[in-house]
């Protein structure tokens, strides 16, 4: 039936003026449960299923979705992108152009051990419950929470110029926090990461090997050992961010600023702009020659949230180099922005929330590769830093210039130790400042693909999952504490 | 652009905004106009009934939304995005022995509501007995509310395309760029139980906002009602554009602290991140900045704060997401703490009575007030500009993320027109900021406060709030542009 509705969709548009158009057929699955203090909070399956059809008519863009998945449904849905194409070339400066790419007749799965959705929900309760308990075991801690989500996609892509592409994702993610109020402050730690935990493109297999239960006591203890610990100092310093924090710094300044749509100026009414104008290309020193980032969907990368085999408009996965020794080499394009700025090829990054929403141009698991230092060596071959863990807030301007993160924890680090316990760290700087004060960047065995699961762009807002490979790294120079300073 | 916040309750509270208890007919399926409704409200009634029947839980709820949305997006003075999107929400929850779930689809066939009705109940029945939950509503009564407009659900693409078209065109005269969306939607909901509890809710809304931008600055403006003629998108790009050129050549100014003089949508993205501290679950679960704070002075004596969906510029269903009606609460008082809002739940842990907030069931947060309107003031921006020595106009804030939760301390920063005042004068544009922020601080420096007007932002929902001249304000650090 999926095709059937696609083809009907796409033979309509065709009929009705389209020069291009493709169609996603969506399918979606979802499971939420959620627990605090002991109760279940959150338990939530849904599913919804609809196509959302692209066109190009009279030279410009047109989108119609909807889920009534009649005859009549896709057929008036097809015709309404027609005439918001339409309307859209009122207002048009040229034709839309796109970058050429081949036609493609495939069926792809991620690999996944378990399904979760095959595993009765009360195993899955019982472990959330089993860590929330552990965690109120801990005296002074006052709320314990934990949280699963899993999600299945089947979606069908068909365009006008020959491709059929079927793909299945299946995704889990897990996480716990326990939070201590006292002395008229709020202190809190998550495991493994804040804001949702781990998310992969696995099964229930990721959530078996993240062992929440035997991690929930340490995080509780250390909620409660803040509110005790020393205040991260203001100043500049060195600093070694955890795994997670560095994916999320590789995120917001490095994934963000590289999307073409908003160097473009496309996203400047909401999203913002960014400070990577095309002329600095294969020209900016965006970080020290130790730092090399690349972009990259395919399997091999890792389940990450980013992994596919196409976009959503049916470009292969690639694996494209941001940052190549510390300098500038690429853009995260679609088939309209890699036209307008020359290249030859999108390099595969277009993806959407759902079937009722556009695909725009998205992460796909832009990550750091691995370094050389054990990290035992790393802490050794330190004199004087703070180590911060665990993200806790983030905010960066809408040209990605200017950022301030703060961490769940930090330690310092003293003559090659690991010493007493920060808290409320915090860190500011400007984006390839920060980068090219990268020294030191640790092996492949600390190396994590992190999921963020709760990427936020465009208008409508579209909600997406990217990835985030990274280990444990320092910086030289970093100015700290700014964010509690009077 | 952004992470999106963890810490928001159920988009599903969020749909409630902007309602009508009306038995206005709607287009039928047969006759879409681009922003027709897709069922009726009969239809929705129907599909009600049909789920309740064929539930066997001890007791069923379900709610409805179908929504139609359309928005069209313009950058580098021409449309480069313009979606539709018409979707339907069928939301069944279960109540098996003491436990609750819930279930969604968007299906409406006899086997998939079938399938919705059987998954919660499964759902419901494998977890541990909740103690707390307490049966279902039966049928109350609401206040009208009139956020249904005829003029807004018949908006088109060519509608937008004509005004986005005028705005790109002014910005090309003035050698300028054009950026922003036009949008608008109209949505009918239904919330029913099997213990005769009926609640229905019609509302449109529609939206401009606009970037104009120049080589070194910008200006931006918003708007937002469920009314479209309520909306001047010309005014807008008029207003962004000058603001684009009063800001030209910014200068770098040192961070500091400095008088702030907030324009509306500023207020609103940074108090916005104050709502679910004013939840009683909040207290509960010790995470509000107001344990231990309620009834004594946090903030200034010129801060008035009600929850107040009635409101006429506020949006929302004049019910909660288990179908009791919405009350006005004053949540604080000329500076003081007074009122929390509560879930029936809630309500019953804490000894309180229910205010008509709690969240669609079940959820971890409980309930938020959504509906903030601000008492206000007589000052215009203009007498606060006047008034001040020195000081920072600010037009609009953007990433506000939250540092420390107890002291309420905000980071975020200014954007799209912000200015150096001097004398009583606008002096120049300057470099964008960087703040460091307690709200509570902040509500405690009030020097004035203008006319509460509704205001719209991108950080948070809508609300309305006053512009506010603020002392002491700190911005920590300065960017590149």
């Amino acid at each position: 039936m999926m095709l059937d509705w696609a083809a009907l969709g796409i033979e309509t548009a065709k009929l009705r003026g389209a020069s291009y158009a493709d169609a996603r057929v969506m399918d979606t699955r979802q499971r939420e449960i959620a627990t605090k203090n002991g109760e279940v909070g959150n338990l939530l399956e849904s599913e919804s299923l609809g196509i959302g059809i692209r066109v190009i008519a009279s030279g410009a863009w047109g989108f119609a979705s909807t889920d009534r998945l009649t005859r009549e449904g896709v057929q008036a849905c097809a015709a309404q992108a027609i005439n918001i194409a339409k309307a859209s070339a009122l207002a048009k400066r040229e034709n839309v152009a796109l970058a050429p790419e081949e036609t493609y007749v495939d069926t792809w799965q991620n690999p996944f051990v378990k399904d979760p959705f095959r595993i009765p929900v009360e195993r899955q309760i019982d472990l959330l419950l089993r860590a929330d308990k552990e965690i109120l075991a801990v005296k002074g801690v006052t709320l314990a929470e934990g949280s699963m989500s899993f999600r299945k996609i089947d979606q069908l892509f068909v365009s006008s110029t020959g491709s059929v592409i079927h793909q299945i994702k299946m995704q889990s993610g897990a996480g716990i926090a326990a939070t201590s109020f006292g002395d008229s402050e709020i202190q809190k730690r998550s495991y493994p990461n804040s804001f949702g935990g781990q998310h992969a493109l696995q099964g229930y297999e990721l959530i078996e090997s993240l062992d929440l239960v035997g991690n929930a006591p340490r995080i509780a203890e250390e909620a409660v050992a803040l509110h005790s610990a020393a205040q991260c100092p203001e100043g500049t310093s060195t600093i070694i961010l955890g795994g997670s924090q560095l994916g999320l710094q590789i995120h917001e300044s490095i994934g963000h600023p590289i999307e073409l749509d908003r160097v473009l100026g496309q996203e400047a009414n909401f999203a913002g702009m960014s400070f990577l104008t095309l002329e600095k290309l294969r020209k900016l020193k965006y970080g020290s020659d130790i730092v090399n980032v690349v972009a990259d969907a395919r399997l091999e990368h890792g389940p990450g949230l980013g992994t596919f085999a196409y976009d959503d408009e049916g470009v292969p996965a690639q694996c494209t180099p941001i940052i190549t020794n510390g300098l500038f080499t690429g853009y995260l394009s679609n088939r309209e922005t890699a036209a307008t700025i020359g290249e030859t090829r999108s390099n595969g990054t277009m993806r959407t929330e759902n079937w009722n929403r556009l695909p725009i141009i998205r992460m796909t698991n832009i990550s750091i590769n691995p370094g050389t230092w054990k990290y035992d060596d790393l802490i050794a071959d330190t004199d004087d830093a703070i180590l911060m863990e665990t993200n806790r807030s983030w905010s960066i301007d809408d040209r990605r210039y200017q950022f301030q993160f703060s961490t769940e924890i930090g330690w310092e680090i003293k003559g090659g130790k690991k010493g007493r316990m920060i808290k409320n760290p915090s860190y500011s700087g400007i984006t390839t400042e920060f980068w090219n004060s990268c020294d030191a960047i640790c092996s492949r065995e600390y190396w994590t693909l992190w999921g963020t699961p709760n990427c936020g762009k465009g208008q409508p807002m579209q909600t997406m999952g990217t990835g985030h490979g990274a280990s444990p790294t320092r910086f030289r120079n970093i100015k700290v504490g700014v964010a509690f300073a009077k | 652009m952004k992470r999106t916040k963890k810490k928001s309750p159920p988009a599903r509270a969020r749909h409630s905004k902007g309602a009508k208890t009306s038995s206005r007919s709607m287009l039928s399926s047969g006759a879409l106009a681009e922003n027709g409704a897709r069922f009726t409200l009969a239809e929705l009634q129907r599909i009600a009934g049909r789920v309740i029947a064929l539930s066997q839980a001890d007791e069923t709820e379900i709610e409805i939304d179908s929504t139609t949305d359309a928005l069209t997006r313009f950058a580098n003075n021409t449309i480069h995005q313009n979606v539709a999107d018409h979707t339907l929400s069928i939301s069944v929850r279960a109540v098996v022995d003491g436990r609750t779930a819930r279930a969604t689809t968007n299906k409406t066939d006899d086997e998939s509501l079938r399938r919705v009705v059987a998954a919660a109940a499964t759902l419901a029945r494998h977890q541990p007995e909740n103690p707390d939950l307490l049966p279902m509503l039966g049928p109350q009564k609401y206040q009208k509310v009139a956020r249904y407009f005829d003029a807004t659900a018949a908006e088109n693409p060519m509608d937008r395309a004509r005004a986005v078209t005028r705005v790109c065109k002014m910005a090309e005269k003035k050698k300028q760029t054009a950026a922003g969306i036009f949008a608008s939607g109209s949505h009918q909901s239904v919330l029913a139980n099997s213990k005769g509890l009926f609640a229905s809710h019609q509302y449109t809304d529609a939206e401009f906002s606009v970037t104009i931008l120049e080589e070194k600055s910008s200006g931006w403006a918003k708007s937002g009602s469920p009314d479209i003629r309520d909306i001047h998108p010309d005014e807008l790009a008029e207003s962004a554009s000058n603001k684009a050129i009063a800001s030209r050549n910014p200068r770098v100014l040192e961070p500091g602290h400095y008088t702030a003089i907030l324009e509306p949508s500023a207020v609103l993205d940074i108090v916005g991140s104050l709502f679910l501290d004013f939840s009683g679950t909040s207290i509960l679960d010790k995470r509000s900045c107001l344990n231990d704070r309620m009834g004594k002075q946090l903030f200034g004596e010129n801060v008035t704060l009600w929850d107040d969906v009635y409101h006429p510029y506020q949006l929302g269903s004049p019910y909660d997401g288990e179908g009791l009606p919405r009350q006005k609460i004053l949540l604080v008082d000329r500076g003081v703490p007074k009122n929390l809002v509560y879930s029936r739940t809630t309500a019953k842990k804490m000894k309180a009575k229910p205010t008509g907030h709690g969240l669609p069931l079940p959820n971890e947060y409980g309930e938020a007030p959504m509906n903030l309107v601000f008492s206000g003031g007589d000052k215009s921006v203009e007498d606060m500009i006047r008034s001040t020595e020195r000081g920072i106009l600010v037009t609009r804030v953007w990433y506000i993320r939250e540092v420390d939760p107890y002291e309420k301390i905000l980071t975020g920063m200014t954007r799209d027109g912000t200015f150096l005042i001097e004398n009583g004068r606008i002096a120049a544009g300057i470099r964008n900021f960087r703040f460091n922020q307690s709200v509570i601080e902040m509500l405690s420096n009030v020097e004035m406060l203008g006319p509460a007007v509704r205001a719209a932002g991108e950080e948070s929902f809508e609300m309305v709030v006053p512009a506010m001249k603020v002392g002491n304000f700190h911005f920590s650090e300065v960017t590149k542009f």
